[in-house]
């Protein structure tokens, strides 16, 4: 079983490396500060001791006031895992940067927020609709999407 | 020949044996010449190879014997479809068992599953692609109507809105007995059909003036 990495294990180094770059460490996640993220996952996947080097997957939940990006990464060589979070604030065109320089099973995935969510990822090489079709109109996993 | 009694009744043993030696000795006597065959005067060729039936009935019998089927399954209801492909219920016993990977070689298509309208225009070519004679069944809730899904902004509210039904097999998902009963009323369906046109129907290159 793969033990979740306590986020507060992992904020003091994170916090030394990139300072002001996390928002929030709850119990079982970190917050990011968006500009940051690319550095922060590049860090925790590079990094002797820590070797997050799997994506088990992106997703992102509406809060009404803001959106939030998660993501999860797993270090398949000390079975540990860690949830990354990031926010945007904005609804007309929420932007995350993208993950896929550093992940290649990044791509679909964020096709897939960017498709039900209409989150934009800064510098993803084909961001474009997944499971709906060009033409579609809105994201219909926003709360306030009627058609 | 004919064994013919006046008396139509036989109450006792002895007049049995007496009716009895009477029916022999008629068929000695008839005996003397031979009986010809009635179908000497046909050539050995024909006698083996010739049966007489109706050309409509032949040919909706085997359309409705071997329905091969075309795959297609998008969601669940793919897995009560391979039940009955399997020993269990044994599809095999309609004629049925083949499944064709091209949809060139299939005149049936079970719909069995949930459509979203990414899909749709791949179900939509598999259809088209298909050789005439052929039919569809909509298995399932969402074959039918969209079933739970109907109202999502990515469903397909029933395949007839895609492609023509011939048979709807409710259930979420139906059994294989739903689906082996939805296949006998297919095959009913077809077993009525015309399958051979009747000559005015044809294009007849001898009639002038309309053009075919």
């Amino acid at each position: 079983m793969t033990t979740a990495l306590s986020a507060k294990e992992i904020v003091s180094q994170l916090g030394t490396k990139f300072p002001g770059a996390i928002e929030e460490a709850g119990a079982e996640s970190v917050l990011v500060k968006s500009d940051a993220l690319p550095a922060v996952v590049e860090y925790l996947k590079t990094t002797e001791g820590l070797k997050f080097d799997y994506l088990n997957y992106i997703t992102a939940v509406d809060y009404y006031n803001y959106f939030e990006v998660v993501y999860m990464l797993t270090s398949l060589e000390f079975n540990r895992s860690v949830v990354l979070k990031v926010r945007c604030y904005t609804r007309d065109n929420p932007t995350v940067p993208s993950l896929t320089g550093i992940y290649q099973g990044a791509d679909w995935q964020e096709r897939e927020v960017y498709d039900l969510m209409g989150i934009t990822f800064e510098g993803h090489p084909n961001l474009k609709r997944i499971f709906l079709w060009e033409g579609f109109t809105g994201h219909p996993l926003r709360k306030d999407w009627n058609r | 020949m004919e064994i013919d009694s006046d008396k139509e009744y036989i109450y006792d043993a002895k007049e049995l044996d007496q009716h009895e030696g009477q029916v022999i000795e008629k068929l000695k006597v008839s005996s003397r010449k031979s009986i010809r065959d009635p179908d000497a005067w046909l050539d050995e060729d024909i006698k083996r190879n010739i049966v007489v039936t109706s050309l409509d009935w032949v040919i909706d019998w085997a359309r409705r014997s071997s329905l091969w089927t075309s795959v297609c399954y998008p969601a669940c209801c793919g897995l009560e479809w391979m039940a009955f492909l399997a020993p269990r219920f044994d599809g095999a016993r309609f004629g049925m068992e083949i499944m064709r990977a091209s949809p060139r070689q299939a005149d049936l298509l079970i719909t069995a599953g949930t459509l979203t309208w990414k899909m749709a225009p791949n179900v939509r070519r598999i259809y088209d692609q298909m050789a005439e004679p052929k039919w569809v069944i909509a298995m399932g809730a969402c074959g039918i109507s969209g079933g739970i899904f109907r109202s999502g902004y990515n469903v397909v509210p029933g395949y007839n809105k895609i492609i023509p039904v011939d048979v709807y097999v409710p259930g979420c998902p139906p059994r294989p007995e739903a689906l082996i009963y939805g296949i006998q009323q297919l095959q009913k369906k077809i077993a009525k059909a015309k399958a051979v046109p009747d000559l005015d129907e044809l294009p007849n290159p001898l009639k002038k003036g309309k053009k075919q």
